[in-house]
């Protein structure tokens, strides 16, 4: 029939659309970075002295390590808050427990990062510089981090223990298994590429995740000597000085959001390939 | 016998210690969220009014109210629904009724899809300043804004819409073939309207990603607060409008807590009538059962 052929066009020309969006990103990123790609060897972004990208010095790497501690530090904090929540909803609480606590987690996935920069701005912040001065740090950014991905990691590891098949763990009961016998034991190992697709996940928000950070990290372009000292990440670099950047100082900051991408997209594929495993 | 008590009760201690903890971190986990909620009623509740809502901001925000951040927040995810909402739809009609799951076309739509729903919103941000704001000259507008974001909310419309139509049950697509309805017809009369509260749920969520969003806004719509004249004009979003007011405004914490307030009753409400939406939908199956 000619309505069908036509809807089938239709809805292919949709369907191409939206993944071109993709590639759209990709080559415009890609355009606009390659001013500095093309006369810049890319070492020098790892060997510059330092990032005054107005003397044309662009050293990104104390942006790449503080991202990469703010997000390991969290990554490190809401793993086991993350496990120990979905292990909550699933095995120990109480049935009338469960979904409630399920529900917040969920609502907590839907605050805004904006409103978690603020409240960490104005709450954590105070309180780590009474502890240590000047407050806005690592540490901060670690936090606010944290919040931000445990809603991501509890959920998915919600779903992968959920989908433990019942007959394992009646198997495990009929042998006496203790509970924790058998979490350990049974539970965990069916259930680990839901629940580590579940983290690699977490790791790419924590990765690209700008206002709460730039919020509460500080911005002090410089490798943290300790938890209390402040940071800046890629992506808040990004916001911070796209502002009035010009000419290559641009193109650079095209560069690190060109960065920010790959490293995202190396994170998904991962996490993609985890959970086909899954089902295989 | 006695071998196996003994052993037990180490177990048992074990038992009880990690369900104790479990219990902790659990507690931890409410208290903060309780503790986030009452910090922002406690910072903003006093300066709520309905004066709040409507006025305009004076004196960079610190005094006088959101009320052209709100209409412009509205404009903004207007645009962005109104251009993502038939892409998203389209794609997902094709990808749940129109290609097998194994096919190449269907994977290389969905790898897409899926890299695109990791990417960073400040990416989005860089992305839509170049091509919307500069390539394509709409300059720092709500339309360059709402365009940004509706590339952004692809992935959650179409994977929901997706989702939804799938769980349409197999005998109704027979049965409209049985009777001779063609396929656009099956898919616009049954399948969609079937398939309507995980729409719906689907749109909720994604208007609350993009009430929720700031960095993609940033160097898209801009900061402008006045009343928006036009699509063209700058408009500043309401989390937008928190993150100035937090960072650029000395003395705007007030008021800054009273729109922070009002964005997460905004998103909790969205969201908990998106799970109503999606879980009531999955209760009626089960008892259809």
């Amino acid at each position: 029939m000619l309505i069908d052929t036509l809807t089938r066009w239709l809805l292919r020309a949709g369907a191409i659309v939206s993944a071109l969006v993709m590639l759209l990103i990709l080559a415009f990123l890609l355009i606009e970075s390659w001013p500095v790609l093309d006369q810049i060897t890319p070492t020098r972004f790892f060997t510059d002295t330092s990032w005054h990208p107005m003397e044309g010095a662009y050293n990104l790497m104390p942006m790449l390590s503080g991202t990469l501690l703010a997000s390991v530090g969290a990554l490190l904090l809401a793993i086991p808050l993350g496990i120990a929540s979905a292990l909550f909803i699933v095995f120990y609480a109480p049935i009338y427990f469960a979904l409630p606590y399920k529900r917040l987690i969920e609502l907590l996935a839907g605050i805004p990062s904006v409103v978690f920069g603020f409240w960490g701005l104005t709450t954590l912040v105070p309180l780590i510089n009474q502890l240590h001065p000047p407050g806005a740090s690592l540490l901060a950014a670690i936090l606010v981090l944290t919040l931000m991905i445990l809603p991501t990691i509890t959920l998915t590891a919600y779903a992968a223990l959920n989908a433990v098949p019942k007959e394992y763990l009646h198997g495990a009961a009929a042998l006496g298994l203790s509970r924790w016998g058998m979490i350990y034991g049974v539970v965990f190992p069916a259930a680990r590429s839901g629940i580590v697709a579940g983290i690699i996940l977490a790791a790419g928000r924590a990765i690209g995740e700008t206002m709460a950070v730039l919020m509460v990290a500080g911005n002090v372009v410089q490798h943290p000597e300790g938890l209390f000292d402040p940071i800046r990440t890629l992506a808040a670099n990004i916001a911070l000085e796209m502002a009035y950047a010009m000419g290559d100082h641009r193109a650079v900051l095209f560069v690190s959001g060109l960065l920010l991408m790959l490293l995202v997209m190396l994170l998904s594929a991962m996490a993609g390939k985890m959970e086909n495993n899954q089902y295989a | 016998m006695l071998e196996v008590i003994t052993m037990d009760k180490w177990q048992s201690y074990r038992d009880r210690f990690i369900q104790l903890l479990i219990y902790c971190l659990v507690l931890l986990v409410s208290a903060v969220f309780v503790w986030i909620l009452f910090d922002l009623i406690k910072g903003g509740w006093s300066h709520l009014s309905w004066e709040f809502l409507t006025q305009s901001p004076f004196d960079a925000g610190r005094s006088g109210g959101i009320g052209p951040i709100l209409i412009s927040t509205l404009l903004i995810l207007l645009v962005a629904l109104i251009t993502a909402l038939p892409l998203a739809w389209t794609t997902a009609a094709l990808l749940a009724e129109y290609v097998p799951v194994t096919s190449q076309f269907g994977k290389t739509i969905r790898f897409s899809l899926q890299v695109l729903a990791g990417v960073p919103s400040i990416v989005f941000g860089l992305f839509g300043n170049a091509f919307f704001s500069i390539y394509l000259g709409l300059g720092f507008s709500i339309l360059s804004g709402g365009l940004t974001l509706a590339c952004m909310l692809l992935p959650i419309l179409v994977s929901t819409a997706e989702a939804g139509l799938r769980a349409v049950p197999q005998s109704y697509r027979l049965s409209a073939a049985a009777l001779g309805m063609s396929r656009t017809a099956t898919l616009i009369q049954l399948l969609l309207p079937a398939a309507a509260p995980t729409l719906a749920a689907g749109l909720l969520l994604g208007i609350g990603r993009a009430v929720a969003e700031t960095a993609a806004l940033l160097f898209t719509s801009g900061y402008v607060d006045r009343m928006p004249d036009s699509l063209l004009d700058s408009g500043r979003a309401l989390a937008l409008h928190i993150f100035d007011l937090a960072m650029n405004v000395p003395g705007g914490d007030t008021p800054a807590y009273a729109s922070a307030l009002v964005l997460v009753v905004l998103l909790l409400c969205i969201n908990i009538l998106a799970m109503k939406l999606a879980y009531g939908l999955q209760r009626r199956r089960i008892m259809s059962l």
